[in-house]
């Protein structure tokens, strides 16, 4: 653009990304990716888990640096190149991110300039700095003490402080990532008329959101992502929640998915009335009195957005959940009682968690160690263990699971996503479950391990092993369950059968629609 | 007076070890250990070389006396070092075993009048009780191990001054005195040394039998043997060196016990093996069905009962139990754990790193008085290596 200056008049948009691409290790998260935002409007991004919205406001905001991905970022048509989070700061671009950031010591008013007070000679001007958060607040019609430490608030207010920190850097592009996963429906209509407000004001917001409902009561325009590419951008009053669904989910299921041909026998477990509160708020229902059955040789599949509590359940049945709960668990027909991790592994539960590096692993061990940490005692000896016992299973689930490696003496950490996956596979493979759960089993890895883990499944399936899958990638809970409930906000709102589940059905349920009958 | 080259070797015994394909190789997790043998033997050579004078034409250190000499120093840090590796590794810390090691001393003294049993016995006891205390606090009512073993270390010295008075207690059975400064005979020492080679033998032919019969590839007959000459040959010349000096000290015996058991304990038993995974990850192991406080409540058992053995040690060759016995060595022993490549993190170390530590640190002590260098300069020194062995491992893993 030899003209750039003659084209900065009203039609350039304040911001422009031009095909951006971000290769992880294995994973291409975003494939030429374009997306435009004008001044004083809402540009609602929706897509499912993984679709890559997180990453694309990453690249925007500094996160993943220049050189990191490809294409270009323009704001007010010229190109920008940051090289840190700051950087983009300076340029006016301020993200809230789903996870809370804020330090709960200290008070609303500290979190808010955080690292920005405002000083003279080095010493904080608090008097200035009191006034102006007040005067912030006062603005945004929150009323909060300015001295709470932030811990002492709900996390729906935590949300709304986060949003003004975010303000009293007068951003010109805000970012909203799930701002309102933690709000009521009242600190909802808050938020909205804040933003209503903003945009009046000629700030550019992009709205992050699951909740379609939210997205087409306050955006102007509305970008679907796909396996990290843009399937479209429209006016949000031409569109209608039917054909977002279509858009986010429509791609070829199958191919990937093995045919199925499990042999169902009789039930193995079963779950009622599991109902889990939130350890950090008291009295908030994360799971609410959900059930379940998983048969022999069955593939329950559990769909459901990030926080539909679908992990807390797992995590609950399991024994693992900090918060209270309570659970009626029956394996093989007999109630059985789970207050800790090894009282499931006992009844013959498996259970592969979700975030491998965070549950699953422990990274600077060795694949074998790894492998055998929850059935030492069986595979090993009840105190002294035999090494050459451990290794000889090792290698054998190495084999079959075909993990990629020079030995089982390699250390875990060293292995590629969807390897180390298959290590926490064989890992819950070597207690010999009855039962086994699988949460985002395929969460990260590319494609060529998700196929293999796939099949996998299938084959454990066809060994007579109950599995219940939870994943956040809807064609992976389609194309593998044999039966599917859908959880939204801790309830079940569908259950399908193979034969009935559509992808726009179960996502309808997803977002909170309860099933219409057919 | 190439002792220096059999002792360095004897060191190998604890860490000679084939990897499980067969052949014989350097496991990569003891690599920091060997970069800190590497280190231990410039020391070595250093001392040997500065302490070279006209009565000493080969040096003065590494002579069978001194050497003697310097492993009885270090084998209460020693034994204390084993202990603190197992807390350590499964992500804790305990602050309070000098105080620790001067209780259960003082209350070893102060009940020999009911023989010689009883006295050695308390003081364990001693040491085990406040360790299940200790632990029970840090797992049970998940308070931080450091906050547990901060209070400790003051409230144990407080009911030290109470029991003894302030009065420093002498040693009066002459068989407790013996524990900390006697030999044993020559010809036990070689006694042991056949037992040791005999018990060699059999677990390598056990272990390469076991491996047929679980499938596994065969070790090679090169490597059966290097795995029984090279221990067995360290072994000889170690009990040689010490006959030497009128046999091998019996706290060097009771800190080669400790070290080949804890070495055993933490490489071979679920325990040990519970602990690197607690420190490790702790989501991932209570996730896998461990039991995470009962084992972290064992490992501060652990460490109180050695505490326990090393104040029946300290106050045996110190000959008297005093109010202020132990002080620091609870630092003594971390340092040991630190530069023997453990991680306070928790997850990473090894029961031979810590030893090995504390033979560093030993060293420098022993080598420094030799050659009189001044106190302060002796703190500096020490304080400096234990800063550069970290900064070292640093460096080197940023680079991997």
């Amino acid at each position: 653009m030899d003209l750039g200056l003659w084209t900065l008049d009203m039609t350039t948009p304040l911001l422009e990304m031009k095909s951006i691409t971000k290769t992880f290790p294995g994973v291409k998260a975003l494939d030429g990716v374009s997306f435009d935002l004008n001044l004083g409007e809402i540009h609602a991004l929706v897509g499912e888990n993984g679709a890559g919205k997180s990453t694309l406001m990453k690249v925007l905001a500094g996160v993943y640096p220049h050189p990191e991905y490809g294409g270009e970022i323009l704001i007010e048509g010229a190109e920008r190149r940051f090289a840190n989070i700051r950087e983009a700061e300076q340029a006016g671009i301020s993200v809230i991110y789903q996870e809370l950031s804020l330090v709960k010591e200290l008070s609303v008013a500290e979190n808010v300039f955080l690292g920005r007070e405002p000083r003279r000679f080095g010493v904080i001007n608090w008097e200035q700095l009191y006034g102006r958060v007040q005067k912030l607040l006062a603005d945004l019609h929150l009323e909060i003490d300015l001295r709470t430490p932030v811990g002492y608030l709900g996390i729906g207010q935590q949300q709304l402080v986060e949003i003004a920190k975010a303000l009293s850097q007068e951003p010109r592009i805000l970012v909203l990532d799930e701002p309102t996963a933690a709000l009521t429906d009242t600190e909802v209509e808050t938020l909205f008329g804040i933003l209503n407000k903003l945009r009046a004001r000629g700030v550019a917001m992009i709205y992050i959101s699951h909740k379609l409902e939210e997205v087409f009561t306050i955006s102007d325009r509305l970008t679907v992502l796909r396996d990290g590419r843009t399937v479209g951008t429209d006016a949000t009053s031409s569109l209608d929640e039917p054909r977002v669904i279509a858009r986010m989910v429509g791609r070829e299921v199958g191919q990937i998915f093995p045919e199925a041909t499990h042999e169902h026998g009789e039930v193995v477990f079963e779950a009622r009335n599991i109902t889990v509160e939130d350890p950090g708020v008291p009295g908030k229902l994360l799971v609410e009195r959900v059930g379940f059955t998983a048969r022999k040789g069955e593939v329950l599949g559990i769909a459901g957005l990030m926080g539909s509590g679908r992990s807390e359940l797992l995590m609950a049945i399991f024994g693992a959940h900090p918060g209270r709960k309570s659970a009626e668990i029956l394996v093989g027909g007999k109630p059985v009682q789970i207050n800790h991790p090894y009282d499931a592994i006992k009844h013959g539960i498996g259970f592969v968690t979700e975030d491998r590096k965070r549950y699953g692993l422990i990274l600077e061990q060795t694949i074998l160690k790894n492998m055998t940490l929850a059935g030492l005692r069986r595979l090993s000896g009840r105190f002294f263990t035999n090494e050459d016992a451990e290794a000889a299973a090792g290698q054998r689930a190495s084999r079959d699971l075909r993990i990629k490696s020079t030995s089982v003496f390699t250390i875990a950490g060293t292995l590629s996503g969807g390897n180390q996956q298959k290590v926490v596979l064989a890992k819950w493979l070597l207690t010999s479950p009855r039962v086994l759960f699988l949460d985002e089993p395929t969460r990260g890895i590319d494609v060529g391990a998700k196929q293999e883990i796939y099949a996998q499944i299938n084959k454990l399936a066809e060994t007579g092993l109950a599995i219940v899958l939870v994943s956040s990638e809807l064609p992976e809970v389609l194309g593998l369950s044999d039966r599917i409930i859908v959880l939204h906000e801790g309830r079940v709102t569908g259950e399908f059968t193979r034969k009935d589940a559509t992808p726009e059905a179960v996502m309808s349920c997803a977002t909170g629609h309860a099933r219409q009958a057919a | 007076m190439r002792y220096w080259a059999c002792a360095a070797s004897c060191i190998e015994l604890f860490m000679t070890e084939t990897s499980r394909t067969g052949r014989f190789k350097i496991r990569t997790s003891a690599l920091r250990a060997y970069t800190m043998l590497v280190a231990l033997i410039v020391i070595w050579l250093f001392f040997q070389w500065a302490t070279i004078d006209q009565h000493h034409p080969y040096g003065l250190f590494l002579g069978a006396t001194n050497f003697s000499k310097l492993l009885q120093q270090m084998a209460v840090t020693g034994v204390l070092a084993v202990g603190m590796l197992m807390v350590i590794v499964c992500g804790n810390i305990d602050l309070s075993i000098g105080a620790v090691v001067g209780l259960a001393g003082g209350v070893a003294a102060l009940t020999q009048g009911r023989g010689l049993v009883p006295a050695l016995l308390s003081a364990i006891i001693i040491g085990l009780i406040i360790g299940a205390l200790q632990g029970t606090l840090v797992a049970y009512a998940n308070i931080p191990a450091f906050i547990v073993t901060l209070g400790g270390l003051e409230a144990w010295r407080g009911v030290i001054l109470k029991l003894t008075k302030g009065a420093t207690i002498p040693v009066e059975l002459p068989f407790f005195r013996s524990l900390g400064r006697d030999f044993i005979d020559p010809r036990i020492g070689f006694g042991l040394a056949g037992a040791a080679i005999a018990a060699i033998i059999w677990i390598n032919i056990r272990r390469s039998r076991a491996r047929l019969r679980h499938g596994l590839a065969a070790m090679s007959t090169g490597a059966l043997a290097a795995r029984i000459l090279i221990p067995s040959v360290v072994i000889v010349a170690f009990i040689f060196l010490m006959n030497k000096a009128g046999g091998v000290p019996i706290p060097v015996i009771f800190l080669l016990a400790v070290a080949i058991a804890g070495a055993f304990l933490t490489a071979n038993t679920t325990f040990g093996r519970y602990l690197y995974a607690i420190g490790g990850n702790r989501d991932a192991a209570r996730l896998s069905g461990i039991n995470i406080k009962r084992y972290i409540l064992a490992a501060f058992c652990v460490m109180g009962a050695l505490a326990g053995l090393a104040s029946i040690l300290h106050t045996a060759r110190v000959g008297s139990a005093s109010p202020d016995a132990g002080t620091l060595m609870e630092l003594d022993a971390i340092a040991s754990c630190v530069i023997g490549g453990t991680s306070l993190m928790g997850g990473r170390g090894t029961v031979f790193g810590a030893v090995l530590g504390a033979l560093i640190l030993a060293s420098l002590d022993n080598g420094m008085s030799l050659l009189n260098v001044e106190n302060w300069a002796q703190y500096v020194v020490k304080g400096g290596v234990l800063v550069a062995a970290v900064g070292f491992d640093m460096f080197g893993r940023r680079k991997t």
